[in-house]
C-alpha cells in the first residue's frame, strides 16, 4: 500500500503556501497526515502536488488574546491535550482530546487538519461547535472568519476556497465555574465516535440554567447544535427533569445519518443517551464548581 | 521522480541520504538504512507496529514521509537496548514477562512504553493499557506487556531513588 | 507407553519450569529476520493485480502501458506461467466426499471467482512502482452473477460460484453413530435451534510474504517465507514447477505470528519462485493489510442447525445436525475444517447417539482454511447454547446440566463414536472433566454469582455469567521429526521442519532435550522451519507441534544420551552404569577426573580415519526421530465469563474471564500461560468484534482495521488460569496440544454471559458477533418464547 507519485513542497511561510496552493495543479495540503497518508496510502486519493505545512512555525500556538483562546491550524493536538491554559479555561477540549484516537496519532494530529477534514464522528469539529469557535482562513483575497456553525458545507467539506488556508480556531472560553462534559460513545477505545456529546452550562446561585450549549456529533454531516434544548432549558432548574426534556428534543432532529455499521435509529438511540449522561456530569461539575467557591 | 536530499540523525547516528518523495518513513529506516526492527502491520495508521519516537515524541512511521524526518533525531527499536548492549530495563522486563511471543509488534509497543515511562514512573495498570491502546497484538493478549511496563516503571524508580542516595 | 529406564531417565531439570525464552534478545533489539527483513543484493520487488469483481470472465488484458514503466521488468498473466504452473493447485488434502475438486489457479486464467483473486503478478525496481504498474493494467472484465450467502447458494435457482460447475456443492459428508431414531424418539425434551458465526480471519500482525533466490550455476532454488509448513510449501512447489526435489529449499526465519492462514499455500509463492528463476534476481512479495483482506484466509461463517434429545433430568439422548459450512471460492484445506467442526460438538459429554449432515458449499467470497480454533469454535457455541436453553427449558442450573453430562475420569480412554480427521476412531485419552470445571468455577465464584447479580440489579446495573467447555484432538499425526546432534565443538543442535510463528518452540525443544543431556540451555542451538534440516515434515497448525516434535526431541536426545554412554564407556574403559553426565562433561562418578568432554566424543564418533567402532557403538553423536503418535490427544478445558452489559448502548465489559485448562504435562508453564491469555483475545474478537462482512454481490465491506475490529489492550482482560496436568497415555512426555484452548470456547461463554444479564428470561441469543448494534435490536423487540 504504497502512494502514488506526487512533487512535494514544504514552504516555510503562509504566503509561500498561498502562493503554491493557487498555482499547483491537483494539490493537497499535508498538516498531521493521520488521516491523509492513510488515503494515500491506499491511492484513495492521489494528489499530484503535496503542500507540508509542517515547516511553517508561525500557524502553531495557542494564546491567549484578550478574551479569546486562539488556536494556530498547525497545532499539535498534543499540545493542545496538556497545555494548562487550555485545561483551565475549557477544560471540556481537555476531556475531549482523552478520547482522540491514541497517543501517536495526537503527536502528529492537528486541529486544524481535523477542522479541515471533517469526519462527522471527529471529536474536534464537535467541541468547537459547543464552544461556539470561529475559524480564519486566509486566501488570496484576504482574510476571513467563518463561525463553526457554517462551517461544513456538505459531507467532510469544509465551506472553504480551495485556494484558501485556515489559518486557526478561535473562542471565548466559557465563564469559570461553567459546567462542562464530553463523552462518546465507541467500539473500543480511540476509535472514531458513533456518536459524541459536547456540553457546556453554567447555574446561577439558584441551579437555575443561565447559559446551555450541547453539540452532537456523529449523526450528520456537521456537529448538530442541539438549539431547541438549549433555549427551553434556560431558567429551568438543572435537575434530572431537565436532562430528560433535553434528549427528548433528540426525537426532533430530522435526518441522522447511517452506515453499514450503524443505523439512524441506534444512533439517535445513543445520541439520547449520551446527551443525558453529558448533561447529568456537566451539571455535577457545575454544582462542583460552585460549592465553596466566587463565581462571577 | 524528484530526488530529496534529508539528514536525520537515527539512534544518534547521523545519516545524509536522497529519497524520493513518496517513501515513507518506515520504509526509509527500513529499505534505506537498514534499520529493520521496524516493521509494517497494516499501512493505515491503526496497527502501531511502526511506531517510532520522533524527537521523542511516538509517530506511525507509516503515516509520515522521509522527507518530514529531515532535521530530526528518530530513536527505533535498535537505538533502546543500553550502551553496552544489555537489555533496558523495559526490555529485560518484557522477556521476564513473557511480553512478546512472535515479536512483530514489539517495536511499537517497546518505543511506545518507552515514552510513557518518560512521562510517568508510577503509572498504573489503566494508564499502561490507555498508553498502548493504539499498538495492536496478535499473540500475548496484552496482560503480559502491561505487566511488564509496570515492572519496568517499578525498577527504574527503585533506581533513581536509589541514585538520589 | 514405553517404560522409561530409569538411568536413562534424566533428573528434570527444565521440563516444567517457567524457563525465558532464547528467542527473545534478538526480537527485542529489533534484530529479528521477518521475511521482509531478509535483504539479498539485486533483489527485485513484486506486486499483484486482483480481481475488484467477486465473480467474472475476463475478456481480456492489456500490460502494455503498464511494461513500458520505467522501473518494471516483467508482467505475468496466466498465459506466460510454465505450463505445469498454468495448472490449479493441488488439493493437498484430498476426501471422496468431494464432489467438485476446485483450487485456485495461481493467476486467473479465465474466470476470477473472489474479489481479491490473483489476475498479474508485476515485477519491478520497488513496490512503489509494482503498484504504480498494477493501476496501469487495463482488464476487460464480463461480470457474473456471484453468490454471496451459502444458504442461498444451496437453492435451485442460486447463481454458479463456479460456471464450470453444475451446483454449488463441494462435498455432503453424512456422519453418524449409535441408534439417532430412538434417541429422539425416547425422549421426553427436544431443544433445537439455528446458530450462525461470523466470518474472520486471523490478522497475524505479520502479513504474508516470500523471497524467491535462484542459484542458477548449482540450479539450486531458494524460498524464504512467512509461513508455517516448509515441506507443504516445498512440496506444492515441486509439483507446480517441476522441479528437482533435492534442489529446492524452504526456510522460515523469525514469522510475525501465523494462526492457520499462513499454513497453506498460495500462489504467490509459486509467482516469485517463477519470477526468481526467469530473471535471475531474487524476487520479494510481501502481502499488505489491504490484500490480507481480501486474499488471505478466513472461516467461521457456518450455520448450525442443531437439535438437542434429553431425558427428563437433563441427561443427553442424542444430537441430530444440520451444518452448512460457506467456503468461499475455492478449496484449500479440503473438508478437514467442516470435519473437525462437528466431531469436535460432543465435547466433554458423553453422546450417546449423533447424527450429521454436512454441507459444503462455495461462494464468490475470500476462500477459507482453518483459523486458530479450527471449525471448533462454531460447535463449541452451537453444543453450549442448545445446553443452555435446554437447563432453562428444564429449570436447571447451567454448571449442573454439564456436571451430570460429563464425561468421568473412569471412562478413559472415550470412544466418541466418530472417526476423526486422522482416519482413526475417535477416542479420548485422558481428561477429568468435571474437575475441570469445578475447579474453574470456584476460580470465578460461580456459587456467589447469583447474590452479585442481585445486587448489581439493584444499583441499575446488569451483570451475567456464562461457562462454556470443549475438548480439543491436538498432537495430530502423521508425525513432525527431530534431530539431535553434538557437534564437534561441544554444541548440541536441534534440527526440524517445525515451524514457529511466536509459539517458543526452540525454548521448548531446547528445555526437552537439555534435561536428557545434563546441559544448560546455553549450549544448544536450534534450527527449525528449515527442509534442509530434516527431510519430511507436515506443518505447524492444530496445536501438534510440542506433542509430534516435542517427543521427538526427547526419544532422540534419550538416544543421543545412550549413545553418549557407551562410547565414553568404550573410551573410559568402564561400565555405563559408572557414569553420569553434566555440564557437556560425561565422567566416572567415583574417579570425576577419569572423563571426555562432549566435543571428545562428537570428533571420535564422527569418525578417524582407520578407527573402528567396538560392536554396540554406532557413528554419530546424533539421532533422528519422527514420533507416530498412534492418534490425537485430547486436551480440554472450560471457560467462565462474568461479565457487565450496559442494557442502553449495548455495549460489555468482561469483569473476570476464568479458564480451566488441561493440556496435559507443561514443558513451559510460562509459554502456556501466554498461549492461553493470546488464545482468548482472539476468542473475544470472535464473540463480539470482528466481522468480517461481505454484501449480496460478493463484494467485501471491511477492508481495514478501522471497519474490521480487532481487540486491543483495553478489551482483553487478564485471564484467569487454573491449570490441570492430566497426562496424555500416548506420548513419552505426557503432552498435549495447547495454542488454541482460549479461542474455543470464548464465544459460546461471552454470549451466555450476556444472555445471563439482560433481564428478558426469554431472550435467547443465537449469533456472533454479538455487536452493541445487535444486542440493540434484540432488546427493542417484543419477546419471544424459546422454542420447544
Amino acid at each position: 500500500m504504497k502512494p502514488a507519485p506526487f512533487k512535494y513542497h514544504a514552504p516555510s511561510s503562509v504566503e509561500e503556501a498561498l502562493h503554491l496552493l493557487a498555482e499547483l495543479e491537483n494539490p493537497k495540503i499535508l498538516a498531521g497526515g493521520q488521516s491523509l497518508m492513510p488515503m494515500m496510502n491506499f491511492r484513495f486519493m492521489m494528489p499530484s502536488n503535496i503542500i507540508d505545512l509542517n515547516q511553517i512555525q508561525e500557524l502553531s500556538g495557542i494564546e491567549q488574546r484578550g478574551q479569546t483562546i486562539y488556536i494556530g491550524a498547525m497545532t499539535r493536538q498534543h499540545d493542545i491535550h496538556t497545555s494548562s491554559l487550555i485545561k483551565n479555561a475549557a477544560p471540556i477540549i481537555s476531556d475531549a482530546y482523552d478520547l482522540v484516537s491514541h497517543r501517536q496519532i495526537r503527536n502528529r494530529g492537528t486541529l486544524g487538519g481535523s477542522l479541515c477534514h471533517l469526519d462527522p464522528s471527529s471529536e474536534q469539529p464537535c467541541f468547537i461547535s459547543a464552544l461556539d469557535g470561529t475559524i480564519d482562513v486566509l486566501g488570496s483575497n484576504g482574510q476571513r472568519s467563518i463561525g463553526i456553525e457554517d462551517w461544513t458545507s456538505m459531507y467532510m467539506t469544509p465551506a472553504m476556497l480551495e485556494t484558501e488556508l485556515l489559518l486557526g480556531t478561535h473562542f471565548k472560553p466559557w465563564p469559570l465555574g461553567h459546567g462542562w462534559a464530553f463523552l462518546e460513545y465507541s467500539r473500543r477505545h480511540g476509535d472514531y465516535a458513533i456518536v459524541g456529546v459536547a456540553v457546556l452550562v453554567t447555574v446561577n446561585e439558584n441551579q437555575e440554567i443561565t447559559k446551555l450549549a450541547i453539540s452532537i456529533c456523529g449523526i450528520s454531516f456537521a456537529p448538530c447544535r442541539l438549539k431547541v434544548a438549549e433555549s427551553t432549558l434556560i431558567g429551568m432548574r438543572a435537575d434530572q427533569h431537565a436532562i430528560d426534556v433535553a434528549a427528548q428534543c433528540v426525537d426532533s432532529i430530522e435526518d441522522i445519518m447511517e452506515d453499514a455499521h450503524n443505523s439512524s435509529e441506534y444512533r439517535r438511540h445513543l445520541a439520547k443517551i449520551y446527551t443525558q449522561r453529558a448533561i447529568e456530569l456537566a451539571f455535577q461539575r457545575a454544582n462542583n464548581t460552585h460549592h465553596g467557591q466566587n463565581t462571577h | 521522480m524528484d530526488k530529496i536530499h534529508i539528514k536525520v540523525s537515527v539512534n544518534h547516528q547521523a545519516y545524509e541520504r536522497e529519497v524520493d518523495s513518496r517513501c515513507t518513513l518506515g520504509d526509509f529506516l527500513r529499505n534505506d538504512l537498514g534499520l529493520t526492527g521496524t516493521h509494517y502491520g497494516c499501512e493505515h495508521g491503526v496497527c502501531g507496529a511502526c511506531t517510532v519516537l520522533l524527537d521523542s515524541k511516538s509517530v506511525r512511521s507509516c503515516l509520515l514521509l522521509a522527507v518530514q524526518a529531515n532535521g530530526s533525531e528518530i530513536t527505533t527499536i535498535e537505538g533502546l537496548a543500553n550502551d553496552d548492549g544489555t537489555l533496558s530495563e523495559l526490555q529485560q522486563a518484557f522477556t521476564e514477562c513473557h511480553a512478546l511471543q512472535c515479536g512483530f509488534c514489539t517495536p511499537g509497543m517497546l518505543t511506545t512504553l518507552t515514552e510513557l515511562l518518560q512521562e510517568n514512573l508510577s503509572p498504573t495498570e489503566a494508564q499502561v493499557k490507555s498508553a498502548i491502546s493504539g499498538n495492536l497484538c496478535r499473540c500475548t493478549g496484552y496482560q503480559p506487556i502491561v505487566d511488564a511496563a509496570l515492572l519496568a516503571a517499578s525498577r527504574l524508580k527503585a533506581k533513581l531513588i536509589h541514585s538520589a542516595k | 507407553m514405553d517404560i522409561i529406564d530409569s538411568k536413562l531417565l534424566a533428573k528434570q531439570a527444565y521440563i516444567g519450569s517457567r524457563t525465558l525464552r532464547t528467542e527473545d534478545t534478538a526480537l527485542l533489539k529489533g534484530l529479528g529476520q521477518f521475511v521482509d527483513d531478509i535483504k539479498l543484493e539485486n533483489t527485485l520487488f513484486s506486486g499483484v493485480l486482483r480481481s475488484p469483481h467477486a465473480h467474472a470472465k475476463i475478456i481480456s488484458i492489456d500490460t502494455i502501458q503498464a511494461a513500458q514503466l520505467p522501473g518494471v521488468h516483467a508482467i505475468y498473466l496466466h498465459k506466460d506461467l510454465p505450463p505445469s504452473a498454468q495448472k490449479r493447485l493441488p488439493l493437498n488434502t484430498p476426501n471422496a466426499a468431494i464432489t467438485l475438486v476446485m483450487t485456485q489457479e495461481i493467476l486467473a486464467s479465465s474466470e476470477v471467482c473472489y474479489v481479491g483473486e490473483p489476475v498479474a503478478f508485476v515485477v519491478a525496481d520497488s513496490r512503489y512502482i509494482a503498484e504504480d504498474a498494477c493501476s496501469m493494467i487495463e482488464v476487460d472484465y464480463e461480470i457474473l452473477d456471484a453468490t454471496s450467502d451459502c444458504l442461498d447458494a444451496l437453492k435451485e435457482n442460486s447463481p454458479l460460484s463456479h460456471t464450470t460447475a453444475k451446483d454449488n456443492l463441494i462435498a455432503t459428508l453424512p456422519l453418524s453413530y449409535g441408534d439417532i431414531d430412538k434417541a429422539f424418539s425416547s425422549s421426553a425434551v427436544i431443544v433445537q435451534d439455528i446458530f450462525s458465526q461470523n466470518r474472520g480471519s486471523a490478522h497475524p500482525m505479520e502479513t504474508r510474504g516470500y523471497v524467491a533466490e535462484f542459484h542458477k550455476a548449482t540450479s539450486q532454488l531458494t524460498i524464504w517465507s512467512a509461513g508455517q509448513a516448509p515441506h507443504l510449501e516445498k512440496k506444492t512447489l515441486i509439483d507446480m514447477l517441476d522441479w528437482d526435489p533435492e534442489k529446492i529449499r524452504i526456510i522460515m526465519n523469525d514469522v510475525g505470528g501465523g494462526f492457520g492462514p499462513k499454513a497453506i499455500f498460495y500462489p504467490e509463492e509459486a509467482l516469485v519462485a517463477i519470477a526468481a528463476c526467469d530473471l535471475n534476481r531474487p524476487v520479494k512479495w510481501i502481502e499488505d493489510r489491504r490484500e490480507h483482506f481480501l486474499s488471505g484466509s478466513q472461516e467461521r461463517e457456518q450455520y448450525w442447525n442443531i437439535a438437542l434429545a434429553l431425558t427428563q433430568e437433563g441427561k443427553i439422548l442424542g444430537i441430530q445436525l444440520q451444518m452448512t459450512h460457506d467456503n468461499g471460492a475455492y478449496l484449500q484445506w479440503g473438508v478437514i475444517l467442516p470435519y473437525i467442526g462437528v466431531t469436535t460438538t460432543p465435547g466433554p459429554y458423553v453422546v450417546p447417539a449423533m447424527n450429521v449432515d454436512l454441507k459444503m458449499v462455495f461462494t464468490n467470497k475470500g476462500p477459507t482454511s482453518p483459523v486458530r480454533g479450527a471449525g471448533r469454535p462454531q460447535a463449541v457455541f452451537a453444543m453450549e447454547r442448545i445446553l443452555d436453553k435446554a437447563a432453562k427449558v428444564l429449570s436447571m442450573d447451567r454448571a449442573n446440566i454439564r456436571q451430570i453430562n460429563f464425561i468421568q475420569p473412569e471412562q478413559m480412554p472415550y470412544n466418541v463414536g466418530f472417526i476423526y480427521r486422522d482416519g482413526k476412531a475417535m477416542i479420548y485419552d485422558s481428561g477429568n472433566y468435571p474437575q475441570c470445571q469445578t475447579l474453574a468455577l470456584q476460580k470465578a465464584n460461580y456459587d456467589t454469582f447469583a447474590s452479585r447479580q442481585e445486587k448489581a440489579k439493584l444499583e441499575g446495573r446488569h451483570i451475567g455469567i456464562g461457562i462454556a467447555n470443549f475438548v480439543e484432538g491436538t498432537g495430530l499425526g502423521p508425525f513432525e521429526g527431530a534431530t539431535v546432534r553434538i557437534q564437534q565443538n561441544g554444541r548440541v543442535t536441534i534440527l526440524t521442519a517445525a515451524a514457529a510463528q511466536g509459539q517458543g518452540h526452540k525454548t521448548t525443544f531446547m528445555q526437552i532435550c537439555a534435561d536428557q543431556l545434563g546441559i544448560d540451555l546455553s549450549l544448544i542451538d536450534v534450527i527449525a522451519a528449515d527442509t534442509n534440516a530434516i527431510s519430511m515434515g507436515i506443518g505447524t497448525f492444530a496445536c501438534r507441534i510440542t506433542v509430534t516434535t516435542g517427543n521427538s526431541v526427547f526419544l532422540a536426545a534419550q538416544n543421543v544420551r545412550s549413545k553418549v554412554f557407551s562410547l565414553a564407556a568404550f573410551l573410559l574403559q568402564c561400565e555405563v552404569s559408572q557414569l553420569d553426565m553434566a555440564d557437556g562433561i560425561v565422567y566416572v562418578v567415583d574417579q570425576p577426573h577419569k572423563s571426555k568432554t562432549f566435543s571428545d566424543l562428537a570428533r571420535v564418533s564422527q569418525g578417524i580415519p582407520g578407527f573402528s567402532f567396538p560392536k554396540g557403538v554406532t557413528n554419530g553423536l546424533e539421532d533422528t526421530q519422527y514420533f507416530l503418535p498412534s492418534q490425537a490427544a485430547y486436551c480440554n478445558g472450560t471457560a467462565v465469563v462474568e461479565l457487565e452489559v450496559d442494557v442502553e448502548t449495548g455495549q460489555i465489559q468482561i469483569l473476570n474471564y476464568v479458564m480451566g485448562h488441561d493440556s496435559g504435562k507443561l514443558i513451559n508453564p510460562l509459554i502456556v500461560d501466554g498461549q492461553v491469555q493470546g488464545a482468548v483475545a482472539h476468542g473475544i474478537g470472535n464473540a463480539t468484534l470482528e466481522w468480517m462482512r461481505y454484501d449480496e454481490q460478493g463484494q467485501p465491506i471491511t477492508t481495514n482495521f478501522g471497519e474490521y475490529l480487532l481487540p486491543a489492550s483495553e478489551d482483553v482482560p487478564r485471564v484467569s488460569i487454573v491449570h490441570l496436568e492430566t497426562p496424555s497415555p500416548l506420548n513419552p512426555l505426557g503432552v498435549k496440544g495447547a495454542g488454541e484452548g482460549g479461542t474455543i470456547p470464548a464465544a459460546a461463554a461471552i454470549i451466555s454471559a450476556i444472555e445471563n444479564a439482560l433481564d428478558d428470561a426469554s431472550i435467547f441469543l443465537k449469533d456472533t458477533p454479538m455487536t452493541p448494534q445487535r444486542l440493540f435490536e434484540i432488546l427493542k423487540k417484543p419477546a419471544t418464547a424459546p422454542q420447544h
